[in-house]
């Protein structure tokens, strides 16, 4: 990857802010058991990509791209099958569970169904003060004022936290969540489909949160979805991801307005739009099913559902391209000129 | 009869109240709503969860499982009382004349039975045919709704399909009596964006082909301004908005339906910092305080004038919502809600 | 198919090597436990002792032992009892087997029927006052001990009534099935009774909290939405897909009760079935007979649920390709 797609998100600074997590060629396979023997599911086939400290990627794909799988990857919730994943200049993959742990302060994850993951039986101030008692983080005085003040920052007013998650609503928990993760002061937040099982007008409140936190508290965050406008609205930057693979990857604004991949294209416009006279746009309905990571096609993944395929799509794999905006694409015909002409959009 | 029969709408909802008896009192999950579905249209009903929009479809075929329920109110179906029918007789209306399509494909389908065993089950149990034409029929039906390989697939088991290709399944059963109403709950909301995209496009060429009314229900008010004819708003069991649907998403009247629409990321490309979002919780069906607009607890423009409860008032030809706002000035006040949220974003930074 | 039945007998038969290993191994190489002392009898002296053990085979190595008593149970088919000299133990398993048989089939017949009966019933009168009395009727059934139902059914059936309104009913013992089928159902019409009572009171139960689960399916809403009649959407979706949990506990039951858990009945109504055979060679520490029953349970255990596995894949597709 070229460090020239990462345009400084902090405006104004004139150096590019440090890269804060780096995934060098990470690759997750499951081996399963079908009828006709052991298989591999190639979850995450590959995958590098970068974020600098204070942006927010955002990674987007429908299900079993393997955007959920290598969030695990990245915060090593499951072991990576090769590659390697870097959080502040030290390879994660390869230290010890001991030097993990220490580690583990730096980057956390919120994930779609809080509710899984607060233990029922504790209130709503144990629930944040715990990590912080894991990881040994001052006196008990200064750990309960910090979750109290945590809670207060969430939303909460203080009569919450005696409460116990099931007398939360959905997007409280979240927000319960996200305090919880917010404990050992992360510097990155790894999100998966935190909105997605919530009520749009919560998905709102805790889309203003996330942003709010960003701007207070210096976070940095990948962000997971399924939703193309959602992640649109909340990343810097977007990395698209197909069957295990990054196809697209590049400043938000530009991959959403004029994306170059077709699969971007497609999911762009399978966006249901409000008014469809104001934005107009062309309706691409991708034909077939998705198909499996189990038996991917060789050549480019894309290339049987896709409406400008070609002979070497089916034969050759492409692979990430820079393109004239700084952008990369895996594809033999994007959709925007590559970096060898020069092209302003 | 017939001739009068034309000019009124297929389905004709009047007053219709849903309430759950429980130990702490009654809920009024639906309180009192009165809509139209004309023939050949498409109404959408959007809301968040608890706002009635699918317990009210649901008990108008009385398939609310629930002995402390009560329905009233008329549902008017091809000149007959829907809601003083008995058991029997609404088997007659369910599945022929009104079909429905539920949310989840993954479940909607009872796992040991093939495809062609579920088109086959609706069809018998509407028409006299053998089991040989059902399933003929059932293999057409496949094949209209975009299943490749029909005569194959027909006979495949639920699990041996892909989500999008069981909400299919689901839609040729729900089309085999060419039911004159059709009712999808949530249609696509389980399924990737590209499948829905497709799904959406099915229920399109259908609804064009085969001439249905579609009564949509959906959480998504891009799902359901790509798809209806007419809208409806809902909030905590009562109508906000009612309107043709490009009158109501260009000119949003009630300030519920303001907050949905901020709510959504823009599509077009711009981006905000933050999103018009509407703040607290949507209103729980229990709250004892009805006699005023139940979204004031969460409007930024809530006076002593919400209460009592407002009135549904038609202010251009067929566009309604209730609320208390001075109909000239809503256009101004929108933009001021919007600009709140810029300004708030503004004093915390 | 034919790969799944082939690896599943293949599994059978390591399973039933396996057992017989440690059924063995539990017997001979126990610490303190000496087979040639307890043939021998309480008193005997080092002579006796040392002739017994060669006398049995006991001297040699234990696998020499192991190979020797598993040539005669399958082999020769000329094993022989430890405490009966000469007594051969495989027609004493092939007389019980038909008696074991003819109870726990005759008696699993009956509790199916009455738990399904029972469990849609209560299914679809739920909310009603049916569902409770049928779930009580259940627990009673289960609370009510074998061998104190058994010996009451007796003491009614045999004597206090037996003059009177019993007197139809024949006296304890197993009359073989080909005497007539009318001899052999009446011998065991009261132990059948006795046994389907505790079983279709669990089964009644977990159909009824299966079927109550299913109800609140999504399929179900949507069969109802389909216009077909309640009866048919019990019976046809709920039911149907409720049977895949009752079944394999019913493998799990069935096939224990064949290899002997059926030992309280067969006792208290005197039938000379597996379970009071192997109660018997447990009894006098008859290594032989207890190795053969127990290589027949666990072979009836192995293949009830090898019976289960396909009913398993009729019932439930969604396993037939794993």
């Amino acid at each position: 990857m070229s460090a020239a797609s990462t345009p400084s998100p902090v405006e104004g600074s004139a150096t590019p802010a440090p890269l804060l997590l780096e995934a060098r060629g990470v690759v997750k396979h499951f081996p399963i058991r079908t009828s006709n023997g052991k298989k591999i599911v190639q979850a995450v086939d590959g995958v590098s990509l970068q974020v600098r400290a204070g942006e927010t990627l955002g990674l987007v794909g429908e299900s079993g791209c393997g955007k959920s799988t290598l969030g695990r990857c990245l915060v090593r919730l499951i072991e990576v099958t090769e590659g390697q994943v870097i959080f502040d200049g030290t390879d994660i993959t390869s230290m010890s569970r001991r030097e993990l742990r220490s580690r583990r302060t730096g980057f956390q994850m919120i994930f779609q169904d809080p509710y899984a993951s607060l233990n029922p039986r504790r209130r709503a101030l144990a629930t944040v003060e715990e990590p912080m008692r894991t990881h040994d983080m001052g006196t008990e005085q200064e750990i309960r004022d910090r979750a109290m003040h945590l809670l207060e920052i969430v939303g909460f007013d203080p009569s919450y936290a005696d409460r116990y998650p099931h007398e939360f609503s959905g997007g409280q928990r979240q927000r319960l969540g996200i305090a919880r993760a917010l404990a050992v002061t992360p510097r990155l937040l790894i999100a998966d489909e935190p909105v997605s099982a919530l009520d749009v007008s919560i998905q709102a409140q805790v889309l203003n949160l996330l942003a709010d936190l960003q701007r207070d508290q210096a976070l940095t965050y990948v962000f997971i979805a399924h939703d193309l406008a959602v992640v649109h609205h909340i990343a810097d930057r977007i990395g698209v991801m197909y069957l295990g693979e990054l196809v697209e990857v590049g400043d938000s604004s530009p991959l959403y307005n004029h994306p170059a991949h077709p699969y971007t294209e497609a999911l762009l416009s399978s966006i249901p739009v409000i008014d469809d006279e104001v934005e107009k746009r062309d309706r691409i309905v991708l034909q077939g099913d998705l198909p499996s990571p189990i038996d991917k096609p060789g050549g480019c993944a894309f290339a049987p559902r896709c409406r400008y395929s070609q002979a070497i799509c089916v034969s050759d794999k492409p692979v990430l391209q820079l393109l004239s905006d700084g952008r990369e694409v895996a594809c033999h015909f994007p959709l925007v000129a590559a970096a060898t002409t020069t092209l302003t959009i | 009869m017939s001739e009068s029969m034309a000019a009124q709408p297929l389905l004709d909802v009047r007053d219709l109240r849903v309430s759950f008896r429980t130990r702490s009192g009654t809920v009024d999950a639906v309180d009192g709503i009165s809509f139209t579905v004309g023939r050949g249209e498409v109404l959408g009903i959007v809301g968040e969860s608890g706002s009635g929009k699918s317990v009210s479809m649901l008990s108008v075929l009385g398939l609310i499982d629930n002995p402390n329920c009560v329905v009233e109110g008329e549902v008017i179906f091809q000149g007959e009382d829907l809601l003083k029918l008995d058991d029997k007789e609404l088997r007659r209306i369910r599945g022929k004349e009104i079909a429905m399509v539920f949310q989840d494909p993954m479940t909607a389908l009872t796992p040991v039975y093939t495809a062609g065993w579920h088109i086959s089950e609706q069809i018998r149990a509407h028409e006299k045919v053998s089991k040989k034409a059902a399933h003929a029929r059932a293999i057409q039906l496949l094949d209209a709704v975009g299943i490749p390989n029909s005569t194959d697939r027909v006979n495949s088991y639920p699990h041996e399909f892909s989500g999008g290709m069981r909400q299919r399944v689901v839609i040729a059963m729900a089309l085999s009596c060419n039911p004159s109403l059709l009712i999808a709950d949530e249609p696509t909301t389980a399924l990737d964006v590209t499948i829905q995209a497709q799904i959406l496009e099915l229920l399109r060429d259908l609804q064009s082909e085969f001439g249905s009314s579609i009564v949509l229900i959906t959480h998504d008010m891009g799902v359901v301004s790509q798809m209806s004819d007419r809208v409806l708003v809902m909030y905590g069991g009562r109508l906000a908005e009612a309107g043709p649907r490009r009158a109501l998403m260009r000119d949003p009247l009630h300030p519920y339906t303001w907050g949905l629409m901020g709510s959504i990321p823009p599509t077009d490309g711009t981006r905000v910092e933050r999103l018009a979002a509407i703040p607290g919780a949507p209103i729980n069906p229990s709250d004892p305080d009805r006699d005023r607009c139940l979204f004031s607890s969460r409007c930024g423009f809530a006076s002593d004038a919400c209460r009592p409860q407002p009135g549904l008032v038609e202010h251009v030809h067929g566009h309604l919502d209730a609320c208390v706002l001075p109909y000239d000035q809503r256009p101004a006040l929108r933009l001021e809600a919007l600009t709140t949220v810029m300004t708030e974003s503004g004093a915390s930074a | 198919m034919w790969r799944f039945a082939g690896k599943r007998a293949i599994a059978a038969l390591l399973v039933l090597f396996a057992i017989s290993v440690l059924v063995f191994l539990i017997f001979f190489a126990t610490p303190g436990v000496d087979p040639a002392a307890r043939i021998a009898g309480r008193n005997a002296s080092q002579e006796t002792l040392a002739q017994v053990r060669q006398s049995f085979g006991l001297d040699q190595p234990i696998w020499v032992q192991y190979g020797v008593m598993m040539r005669h149970l399958f082999i020769d088919r000329d094993l022989t009892s430890f405490v009966n000299r000469g007594a051969e133990v495989i027609p004493q398993v092939q007389q019980a087997i038909p008696v074991t048989l003819s109870l726990v089939i005759g008696a699993a017949v009956i509790w199916v029927i009455l738990a399904l009966v029972m469990g849609v019933l209560a299914t679809a009168y739920r909310g009603t006052a049916i569902d409770p009395i049928i779930v009580v009727l259940g627990v009673i059934g289960v609370s009510l001990p074998v061998y104190w139902l058994g010996e009451v059914v007796n003491l009614v059936t045999q004597s206090r009534l037996h003059d009177t309104i019993f007197a139809w009913v024949p006296s304890l013992g197993y009359v073989s099935l080909s005497e007539g089928f009318g001899p052999w159902a009446l011998h065991l019409l009261f132990p059948w009774l006795t046994l389907a009572v505790l079983y279709a009171g669990i089964y009644a139960r977990v159909l009824r909290s299966e079927m109550v689960g299913a109800m609140n399916e999504d399929y179900i809403r949507m069969a109802r939405a389909k216009g077909i009649g309640e009866w048919r959407v019990l019976l046809r979706h709920a039911l149907r897909t409720s049977l895949i949990v009752v079944v394999s506990l019913f493998g799990l039951d069935f096939g224990a009760l064949i290899g002997g858990a059926a030992l309280l009945t067969e006792v208290v109504f005197g039938l000379q079935g597996i379970g009071k055979l192997t109660y018997d060679s447990l009894q006098n520490f008859d290594l032989p007979v207890i190795l053969a029953c127990v290589l027949y349970a666990a072979f009836f255990v192995v293949l009830a649920n090898f019976i289960v596995d396909l009913l398993y894949a009729w019932l439930d597709p969604r396993v037939r390709h794993v």
